[in-house]
């Protein structure tokens, strides 16, 4: 059968991987051993900089580059994610009665443990997040609470009030205009040779789609004057 | 024994797999990814830990007293984590339209790449 095939041959590669897996985790540094020299010099920089929070200095100083690359990772799956879902050809949006009047028809204790929830997540997310250099949290978790609080409203049943509370193309703009800063922000920290480098990045890529789009414009548009060459 | 965990880091990868191989439906496939992933924060935490040590943040005590746990792979553990969010939401688009546009989400009846 061709489960039981693919079953066997995950089972042989398993076997392999496990192997592997196990004779390079057995030559690790003990478990809970104190040698962490990576952690140590990450601790002390983040001390120099009087940034409390260690995994906050690794983040946002240390590692930022790395960071941009987890943003930006986060932004073109939003951007995937939105491009997969949109309304394509003739798929209808159900104009009915579901969503059209008013609340939907949830138990009132739900509705008012999500209405009074709502302030106080939100504060929290803010909290986090002006936080994260001190204490734990930082921007990723206090995103996250923000990005769940304001959809407490739907569990309440309130859909149109949580369309009111969040015009989708409001928050587009404003997500790639914070990826824009993030990534300005880093390259104004860091020095001139790699923004430089992200500029000539940007420009020959720009200028390669430019020049590859000519060449198909002349390839395939362009058409031959009748009673040509050929 | 003192690499079990990072064994069982690699226990609950290989879990993971096998649950994506026998999957019959893709919301679960998404779910074992997501389970496979999660042994690599096992794995990372693991090599971070430090017998006797606190967590890495120094907002209310002083710089030199109590060892602390890795900063460096606890901040790659976050990243891992939001990565995996992202995935799991990318997929989980997928397959809602896949759900649309073929009528069904078990992977052994989507032979063929046309629709």
């Amino acid at each position: 059968m061709r489960a039981r095939a693919r079953t066997l041959l995950f089972a042989a590669g398993a076997a392999g991987a496990a192997a592997l897996f196990t004779a390079g985790a057995l030559d690790l540094p003990h478990f809970g051993g104190a040698v962490h020299p990576y952690g140590d010099r990450a601790v002390h920089q983040a001390l120099r900089e009087s940034t409390t929070n260690t995994i906050s200095s690794v983040n946002f100083d240390q590692r930022a580059f790395d960071t941009i690359g987890e943003e930006l990772i986060l932004m073109a799956s939003a951007i995937g994610a939105v491009v997969l879902l949109r309304v394509v050809g003739k798929e209808a949006e159900d104009q009915g009665a579901a969503h059209r009047h008013g609340p939907a028809e949830v138990s009132d204790a739900l509705r008012i443990v999500g209405y009074l929830l709502l302030p106080v997540t939100l504060l929290i997310g803010v909290y986090i997040i002006a936080h994260g250099a001190q204490s734990p949290g930082g921007g990723f978790q206090g995103g996250v609470i923000l990005g769940t609080a304001v959809h407490l409203l739907y569990l309440a049943g309130d859909y149109p009030a949580l369309q009111r509370l969040r015009p989708i193309p409001v928050f587009e703009s404003t997500e790639a205009l914070a990826a824009g800063v993030f990534v300005a922000m880093a390259l104004a920290a860091a020095g001139a040779v790699p923004a430089l480098n992200g500029a000539v990045g940007v420009e020959v890529g720009c200028a390669l789609v430019l020049l590859i789009g000519k060449f198909f414009e002349q390839a395939l548009l362009v058409r031959e004057p009748p009673g040509g060459t050929s | 024994m003192s690499h079990l965990p990072y064994l069982a880091a690699g226990w609950i990868v290989i879990a993971g797999l096998y649950g994506v191989v026998t999957s019959r439906d893709l919301i679960h496939a998404v779910v074992c990814l997501s389970v496979t992933q999660s042994g690599t924060y096992v794995l990372l935490l693991a090599i971070g830990y430090r017998y006797g040590a606190t967590a890495p943040v120094f907002s209310d005590r002083p710089p030199h007293g109590r060892p602390v746990t890795d900063p460096v792979v606890q901040a790659m553990t976050l990243t891992d984590i939001v990565v995996g969010a992202t995935v799991t939401a990318l997929l989980l688009a997928l397959a809602v339209q896949v759900a649309k546009r073929r009528g069904t989400i078990d992977p052994d009846e989507l032979r063929s790449l046309e629709s």
